[in-house]
């Protein structure tokens, strides 16, 4: 990105200025090296946001942003339904409530080591991943409705997982205002094999050590120390989700002349958060969170299934589960004001401070763990919520590292077989039914998660507490 | 112009792009690129025929709905598709998609299609033929 265009408010704060068609800022948290390296397509979608109808303060850009779809990836913007706010499906993405989930397990990597292959080859067969897998679960009409009113709370009820899990899930685990009814037969039909699966791409499961700590204070609440084993889910609402996005991208591409909102681009499509097609969408986006926890809830039943055979002392209550690409109706203090906003982050985490309601009351007094994932040879991290967080990007953080090179190019690059190797030579398992799916995904396709995790730190936007690395990592 | 197709490069993602003599070829030729992202369309045998019905107001949209609509019938199906026809009358779309299911060790396949965006969606006839892209969600 040309920094010429952009004006320095702070180390890490960049902003432009409004012009043109935009009714706020663009503001991107970033250090100068990645603002450098950022895509242009990241300051035209910054700026593209800036001009959808009832936008509050500003279009933000996390440290991570990369060129996405309308929104830029790494995206947060709030609307206001008081004033002609939008929402907008493009605004969440294609995998709706796509998330990372990390469990403790009270282990260390000794325990680990003693049957790292076994473990790595029994997570690999015992959880369905990658193309055209399907879980073993069925759902008929009855059982898919209950699933998208109930989301994790459902699993729980069914016995995949403990009530106390519900406890540090966003939402306690079950998203409220979800309506069935506004989701397709389609995306019924494309989750009626797929509850319990990981899918593919950049999700995964990863069995990982803690290899440092950046704030003991904040870490020992979290649970979390120096050579703890914890493991980190990341997938999101699958087939339904995917559908529910196709389904209202088109239905408000199509709609948004009717309601006089001129796009920028079609990828914006919105609509006014009280028209018709806006309540549906969402209601089938709250909907689809539920899909996406209920699916995280199954995978750690499935998960905790494997370590109760080969690591039975083992237990794996849960640390968190956090999504990055939702809409919230969150209450946000604006001007001196408390307003309720319709706050979307696309690649973006919830980052809630210190005293927050919403964060679970063991966590409360040092605020919401943020979950990081990185690219599968490096590391992953840990985040803390900060208080200043809601005044700098309503309290969101960063999502993961962005990719540093098309899947095209890592193919050229690497060969799938060599990637594992390379990675087992280092002591990381890496598990996948598709050597091509591990090249695209080659550690150095990605951007440096530390740089970015670094940057969110200084910035404010969330506390860095702990940094994980794999041992095991199952790739769909 | 004799069809074909290639990949362009997207940050996270993959952009498709069709190319023909006439718009129905590179929408075809579109598809096979999508197949492409997945496994290759030389693995794949055009075993059994889908049909597919789809329609939109503009052809840009519907090129995006005919490659959702595939990405539908490949999720449900567990199919892979290699031979794609393609007919228009007015703003519908009939097509038919002949494909085989999804072998992991034939296939290989990489990665699954999330849905076809509208990111850098474009259906145009250029000097030398038709161009039919866009980029897919992966």
């Amino acid at each position: 990105m040309d920094i010429s265009l952009l004006k320095r408010r702070s180390e890490y704060e960049w902003e432009i200025a409004p012009h043109g068609a935009m009714r706020v800022s663009a503001v991107i948290y970033a250090s100068e090296p990645l603002i450098r390296d950022m895509d242009h397509k990241v300051y035209e979608q910054a700026v593209n946001v800036a001009t959808l109808p009832g936008i509050v303060k500003a279009s933000y850009a996390m440290p991570d942003a990369h060129w996405g779809y309308g929104f830029p990836i790494g995206g947060v913007a709030a609307f206001d339904p008081d004033a002609g706010g939008v929402v907008s499906a493009g605004g969440v993405g294609f995998d709706i409530s796509c998330g990372v989930r990390c469990l403790h397990t009270g282990l260390q990597r000794a325990d680990i080591l003693a049957v790292q292959k076994e473990l790595a080859d029994a997570l690999y067969h015992r959880i369905p991943a990658g193309v055209g897998s399907t879980g073993a679960i069925r759902l008929d009409a009855d059982g898919m409705e209950a699933m998208l009113t109930g989301g994790a709370k459902w699993a729980v009820e069914r016995g995949w997982g403990t009530p106390a899990d519900l406890d540090r899930i966003e939402e306690h685990g079950q998203m409220k205002q979800a309506k069935p009814d506004a989701v397709s037969q389609q995306a019924k039909r494309r989750q009626r094999d797929e509850m319990g699966t990981l899918g593919s791409g950049n999700h995964y499961l990863e069995v990982q050590e803690v290899t440092a700590v950046h704030d003991p204070k904040i870490a020992e609440v979290f649970g979390l120390a120096q050579g703890d084993i914890v493991l980190m889910i990341h997938c999101g609402s699958r087939g339904l989700g995917h559908q529910i996005g196709t389904d209202y991208l088109k239905r408000m591409a199509i709609a948004a002349a009717s309601y006089g909102i001129a796009l920028p681009d079609r990828e914006l499509a919105c609509a006014p958060i009280d028209s018709e097609v806006g309540e549906e969408y969402l209601g089938a986006m709250r909907a689809a969170i539920n899909c996406a926890l209920a699916n995280r809830q199954i995978l750690t039943h499935l998960v905790r299934k494997v370590f109760a055979d080969i690591l039975p002392r083992a237990r794996l209550p849960l640390l968190y589960d956090v999504s990055h690409n939702t809409c919230k109706v969150e209450e946000h203090r604006v001007d001196g004001g408390t307003r309720k906003l319709y706050v979307h982050r696309k690649g973006a985490t919830r980052a809630f401070g210190p005293g927050h309601p919403d964060v679970p009351e063991p966590l409360r007094a040092v605020g919401q763990p943020v979950l990081i994932g990185g690219s599968m040879g490096t590391g992953s991290y840990v985040l803390a919520g900060t208080r200043e967080s809601e005044a700098l990007a309503f309290s969101s953080a960063c999502h993961g590292a962005g990719r540093a090179m098309s899947r095209h190019q890592a193919l050229r690059t690497w060969k799938g077989r060599q990637v594992v190797d390379q990675l087992a030579a280092r002591g990381i398992l890496v598990r996948s039914p598709s050597m091509r799916g591990i090249a695209e995904e080659a550690p150095e396709a990605y951007k440096d998660v530390a740089a970015v995790v670094a940057v969110a730190d200084a910035a404010g936007l969330a506390r860095n507490v702990a940094r994980v690395e794999p041992l095991v990592c199952v790739k769909g | 112009m004799s069809g074909h197709w290639e990949h362009f490069p997207h940050g996270a993602d993959v952009g498709v792009r069709g190319f023909g003599a006439s718009k129905a070829e590179a929408f075809a030729q579109a598809a096979l690129a999508m197949t492409a992202v997945v496994a290759d369309p030389a693995t794949v045998e055009p075993r059994e025929a889908v049909a597919i019905e789809c329609e939109a107001p503009d052809d840009e949209l519907l090129l995006a709905e005919w490659l959702n609509s595939l990405v539908y019938e490949m999720a449900t199906r567990k199919m892979l598709f290699s031979r794609f026809a393609v007919r228009f009358d007015g703003p519908r779309l009939s097509g038919e998609a002949r494909g085989e299911r999804v072998d992991l060790g034939r296939h290989a396949p990489a990665v699954e299609i999330k849905g076809a965006t509208y990111t850098a969606l474009r259906v145009a006839r250029d000097p030398d033929g038709w161009v039919a892209q866009t980029v897919v969600d992966v």
